[in-house]
């Protein structure tokens, strides 16, 4: 552990471009995703066919999407935003049919009891649909969060500085303990992103909690 | 004043759900309409906010064709109450209450204090306005969404077997409020349910239904009782059930009502 002593203004750095690389790709995952899943649950024929597309992206092996985004998009190649977009189609592809199924489990009945007594398509989605759908929806995005902070290290292989930094100049100069940094540090910070999810989702759903609970007593005045 | 002016509703791929329905149902009263499962009763109710579209046909609310009117803001001004409470799971009791004034503007603070003055009109505690309604009993969940469905204080209530799923001592207790608040409130209700005992209870006038919408026969709960259009009516009113047999007899010089089982129902008044 001699090493990270010495090291750890380097390893602290690496963590923040690390955690600034990961954080904005969820956050674009999710906001791609939810609007593409919510438009396959309703519509299924398109819906089924974008999701199977969206899908495949997954299976686009990680350096040929690195060298086809700077083509596609003209941004550099060594540049944080080439990971963002690379992490981004990633998770937008782990997420988006998980989306659709949050959107799927919410309860029909529900929804058109909804609409019957007023709701506009918008306040549906922002009032209804969206916020029943955030269990399911949860549950996808903390696959992808730590998906997303574990892929941000392969970016060491193009020259983008991030935890990953230290597995590929561990192996290159043979330090073991800075590999463990390295490999601990991403570790702690998949976990770290995992506990705020969970605890976003306990904030934001405090009716789930609670639901499964036996209904209190009567408490009739008349 | 609703209208129902030879509705029609065939579902894609399905025969024809309702045909040739018309109605007038008078402003203030409530008209209950009564017929088994599959007849066409919620197709009817839901043509008035436009949940369903008539085939052909249309419905007027005080003369104005319904299809005239913006969806949403039509159903902002009926009230609706449906079997399974249809809340949303996520909102609190006083939240769901103020649904529809929320979504009209209404200050969400005069809107919450507003849900929890309806509370106790419906008969609830307010300190429940602040659980969900997973946490309320079925005759509870119901009662709230008879309170949301008063909110915007709606001319008409549309009501769709809304205690239909709770037990019967609790029915019973949810009618009497019903018919405590309509005298209140004289709203024009239309009022749906496959009991008869409940239409008699609560209709200013009755419309049985058979299959496909059809009108068997509509009148007073008096009407139809004592004279019963054809043996479809007479049988589903249960005219001829033992229950509703009633003779007199004179048990130590007081009238006595008794069923046609034999058993004493009551006393007539002097
Ligand atoms: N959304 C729908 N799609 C297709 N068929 C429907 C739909 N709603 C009702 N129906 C059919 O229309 C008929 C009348 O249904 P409904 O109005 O719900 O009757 P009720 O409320 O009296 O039970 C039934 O045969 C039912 O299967
Ligand atoms: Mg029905």
């Amino acid at each position: 552990m001699n090493w990270l002593s010495l090291n750890w203004p380097q390893v602290i750095e690496l963590t923040r471009d690390h955690l600034l690389l990961s954080a904005p790709a969820l956050l674009l995952s999710v906001l791609i995703a939810v609007p593409i899943g919510r438009l396959a649950q309703q519509r299924p024929r398109i819906g089924g066919a974008l999701l199977g597309a969206a899908s495949l992206l997954y299976a686009i092996p990680a350096l040929p999407l690195l060298i086809i985004i700077p083509a596609l998009f003209g941004v550099p190649l060594r540049s944080p935003a080439t990971m963002v977009i690379a992490l981004t189609v990633y998770g937008v592809a782990l997420l988006v049919r998980t989306a659709a199924d949050a959107f799927g489990s919410v309860d029909p009945r529900v929804r058109e009891a909804a609409v019957a007594v007023g709701h506009s398509p918008r306040s549906v989605f922002w009032r209804v649909d969206l916020p029943l759908a955030v269990p399911v929806l949860l549950a996808g995005v903390r696959v992808v969060a730590v998906s997303t902070v574990s892929l941000v290290t392969i970016g060491a292989l193009i020259g983008v500085p991030s935890l990953g930094t230290l597995l590929t100049d561990g192996f290159q100069r043979g330090i073991p303990a800075e590999v463990a940094t390295g490999i601990i540090a991403t570790m702690a910070l998949a976990l770290l992103f995992d506990a705020l999810l969970v605890a976003a989702g306990r904030a934001l759903t405090p009716w789930a909690t609670i639901r499964h609970e036996r209904p209190l007593p009567q408490e009739e005045t008349t | 004043m609703i209208e129902f002016e030879t509705v029609s509703k065939t579902y894609p791929g399905q025969s024809v759900a309702v045909a040739d329905f018309s109605l007038v149902v008078p402003s203030h009263r409530t008209v209950v309409l009564v017929g088994s499962s599959g007849s066409g009763k919620s197709t009817l109710l839901r043509t008035v906010n436009r949940m369903v579209e008539p085939t052909s046909g249309r419905v007027l609310i005080d003369d104005e064709d319904v299809r005239e009117r913006d969806p949403v803001a039509l159903r902002r001004s009926i009230g609706y109450v449906l079997q399974h409470g249809g809340l949303l799971p996520h909102r609190s009791v006083l939240d769901n209450i103020a649904t529809v004034p929320v979504l009209k503007g209404t200050p969400k603070r005069r809107a919450r204090t507003a849900a929890s003055e309806l509370l106790e009109r419906v008969g609830l505690d307010p300190k429940i306005g602040r659980r969900y309604p997973g946490q309320l009993s079925g005759g509870q969940q119901q009662r709230v969404g008879v309170a949301r469905a008063l909110a915007a204080d709606p001319n008409i209530l549309l009501m769709d077997e809304p205690f239909g799923a709770v037990d019967p001592i609790m029915r019973r207790e949810l009618q009497e409020e019903l018919l405590r608040l309509q005298a209140e409130l004289h709203k024009t209700i239309v009022f749906v349910t496959h009991d008869i005992d409940e239409a008699f209870l609560l209709g200013d006038e009755v419309v049985v239904l058979r299959e496909g919408g059809v009108i068997a026969q509509r009148g007073t709960p008096a009407e139809i009782l004592g004279a019963p259009a054809d043996d479809f009516v007479r049988d589903f009113v249960g005219a001829d059930r033992a229950e509703r047999e009633l003779h007199i007899t004179t048990v130590d010089g007081r009238s006595i009502a008794v069923d046609g089982t034999g058993r004493p129902v009551g006393v007539l008044a002097p």
